[in-house]
């Protein structure tokens, strides 16, 4: 682990902001994409398929299009950004704060996908026996459901978090490359193939890059299928 | 005392039905697709009725409008058809969860009580998925017990089971019926578990109760009971039209081997559903000579039930198959009838379904 000290100021910042970044998003997409996953796993109301079709779209669409539309929505003079401007005085355009949002918008897919499989994998006539038992919705809820889709949860979390830390084109076009505000472990380690000589600190940073989001999908897929055990326990 | 007079349509069945059930075993009893278990959902507040009302001791629990207590709050254990035990919590934990609900405190003695009955003490620390499908359907009923429920719904508990496994469990439901003061509504539509649980049998065919009252009534109205119905007391084979004799007899095979019965327009090699009551069975000790019946066969005495005061309902292991028969306990002693005995049936006719 010799290659971790040559790491220079600049690029441990990278790090730094990378993980504070896909923290952050990861964080606050867990409750909307929870509700999401519950909303279309339950649901039945008008604009379902619409509104699975809308969450899916950063899945497909060129990240340079989400950022764009981010920078048109939330920049200083979007409609959002100006509202959130002129009423909280929270600018998120080229602060890492718009990083985490980009990060969140990109990851919200993957989060909501593997959280409303282990939801829908719930038999939902256990909920009907805890309610026989004496549990009301919320007992219920805290009780039986939650610990059932718990490690879906963990799962999908895990998994928006490593796609925060791997998120590039969407980050670079809605808040730019700025060191130590924006720029991001993979923006850094672009900047760095960009520039003569970087050679060496673009495969350090690649190394590490590859080893948190292996580690991380290697969390995901083993906390979902903790999940799928838990589940199919029950059913005689 | 619950009262139901509830209307449901659900998909193409309207169901429409009304009874009362009092202490003791009251059995919902009639075939799959009836809707005794949209009923006791029903019951249990898990459905609501488009029309009518289900009350307890003159509380309205549903009046299909406004007036609704949800499943929580009416003290009702359901034990479901498949156990549904909760995967991720021990049986000690799926045991004591409807206590952590009810703002009781733990209550040693009950909890001792219900292991004891049910047999499931060795399993307290074992996670569901490790238990046969007998033992997490009395973990389950154990579950529902201690939830101190006010009244019981078993959803046919032992469907899902093996013979072995439904013989195994029977011995502790019969103790549960001696033992708990709570009505219990147990559906079924095996006439094993009517002629060993009832104390009184709605019987329900399409949707509407066609009969109600106590067993032995109920049962002897051939009317009320259809064949599929009275399965467990009309025995059913499958079988092949073999040949047919030039007087008019057809040769069927079946589960039971050979058995002879009027071709009418039967052709050699039809499939045909056999029935025999259960009334149209006699048993004899010694091989019937002059007899002017066609069918006589070697069986075995498997079990022995009470019918009814005076008539025992004899099971019958014959060949491959399984009969049974009517006959009076007088007549049971008198032949000395008890399991393992070889006897000779005599069958006094056959009803056919082509």
């Amino acid at each position: 682990m010799s290659w971790l000290a040559e790491l220079s100021p600049d690029e441990w910042s990278a790090i730094r902001l990378s993980l504070k970044v896909s923290l952050t998003a990861a964080l606050a997409t867990l409750p909307v994409a929870l509700a999401l996953a519950f909303a279309l796993a339950r649901g039945r109301f008008a604009g379902k398929a619409l509104l699975d079709g809308l969450i899916l779209l950063p899945l497909v669409l060129p990240p340079v299009v989400t950022g764009y539309v981010l920078l048109i929505a939330f920049g200083r003079r979007g409609p959002i950004g100006a509202f959130l401007d002129e009423n909280f005085g929270i600018v998120l355009a080229f602060r890492w704060t718009g990083a985490a949002l980009a990060c969140a918008i990109m990851g919200l897919p993957l989060m909501v996908r593997t959280m409303r499989l282990a939801i829908e994998g719930v038999d939902r006539r256990l909920e009907a026996a805890a309610g026989t038992l004496g549990a009301n919705r919320l007992q219920t809820f805290v009780f039986v459901t939650l610990p059932l889709i718990w490690p879906g949860i963990l799962g999908g979390f895990v998994l928006g978090f490593a796609k925060a830390m791997g998120e590039f084109g969407a980050t670079i076009t809605f808040v730019a490359n700025i060191p130590g505000e924006t720029q991001t472990l993979p923006s850094a380690i672009y900047s760095l193939t960009q520039t003569p000589g970087g050679d060496t600190a673009a495969l350090r940073l690649t190394m590490i890059s590859i080893i948190v989001s292996l580690g991380a999908v290697l969390a995901s897929e083993l906390l979902v299928r903790r999940a799928a055990r838990r589940r199919g326990a029950g059913n005689a | 005392m619950l009262k139901v007079n509830v209307r449901k349509q659900l998909g193409a069945l309207d169901l429409d039905c009304a009874f009362e059930a009092g202490p003791g075993v009251t059995i919902l009893f009639g075939r799959s697709g009836s809707g005794k278990t949209s009923l006791l959902s029903m019951i249990a507040g898990l459905l609501r009725p488009d029309a009518g009302a289900i009350s307890i001791d003159d509380e309205v629990l549903d009046d299909s409008r406004a007036a609704f207590t949800p499943p929580h709050r009416r003290r009702f254990g359901y034990v479901f058809q498949d156990a549904l035990l909760f995967p991720h919590l021990t049986v000690r934990a799926n045991l004591d969860f409807g206590r952590r609900f009810s703002k009781a405190p733990p209550d040693p003695a009950a909890f001792a009580r219900v292991i004891e009955m049910l047999g499931i003490d060795a399993l307290l620390e074992r996670m569901p998925d490790c238990l046969s499908g007998g033992e997490k359907q009395r973990v389950a009923i154990g579950r529902a017990l201690l939830s101190n429920p006010r009244l019981l719904l078993l959803d046919e508990p032992l469907a899902a089971l093996d013979q072995q496994r439904k013989d195994e469990i029977m011995p502790y439901l019969e103790r549960l019926r001696a033992q708990t003061r709570a009505p219990i509504i147990y559906v079924t539509h095996s006439m094993a578990e009517v002629t060993r649980l009832a104390d009184k049998i709605v019987l329900l065919r399409d949707g509407r109760v066609v009969a109600a009252g106590a067993p032995q009534d109920v049962l002897h109205r051939a009317d009320a009971l259809d064949s599929s119905e009275a399965a467990g007391a009309a025995a059913m084979f499958d079988a092949i039209v073999d040949h047919i004799d030039p007087d008019g007899l057809a040769a069927l095979d079946c589960a039971l081997g050979r058995i002879w019965a009027p071709a009418d327009e039967l052709t050699a090699g039809a499939r045909v559903r056999l029935q025999i009551f259960a009334s149209d069975v006699l048993i004899a000790t010694q091989k019937p000579l002059a007899l002017s019946a066609l069918n006589v066969l070697e069986a075995k005495v498997a079990t022995i039930a009470a019918q009814s005061p005076a008539v025992a309902q004899v099971e019958l292991a014959c060949a491959n198959g399984r009969l049974w028969s009517h006959v009076t306990h007088r007549s049971a002693t008198a032949l000395k009838l008890a399991p393992g005995l070889s006897v000779y049936v005599i069958v006094k006719s056959v009803a056919l379904d082509t």
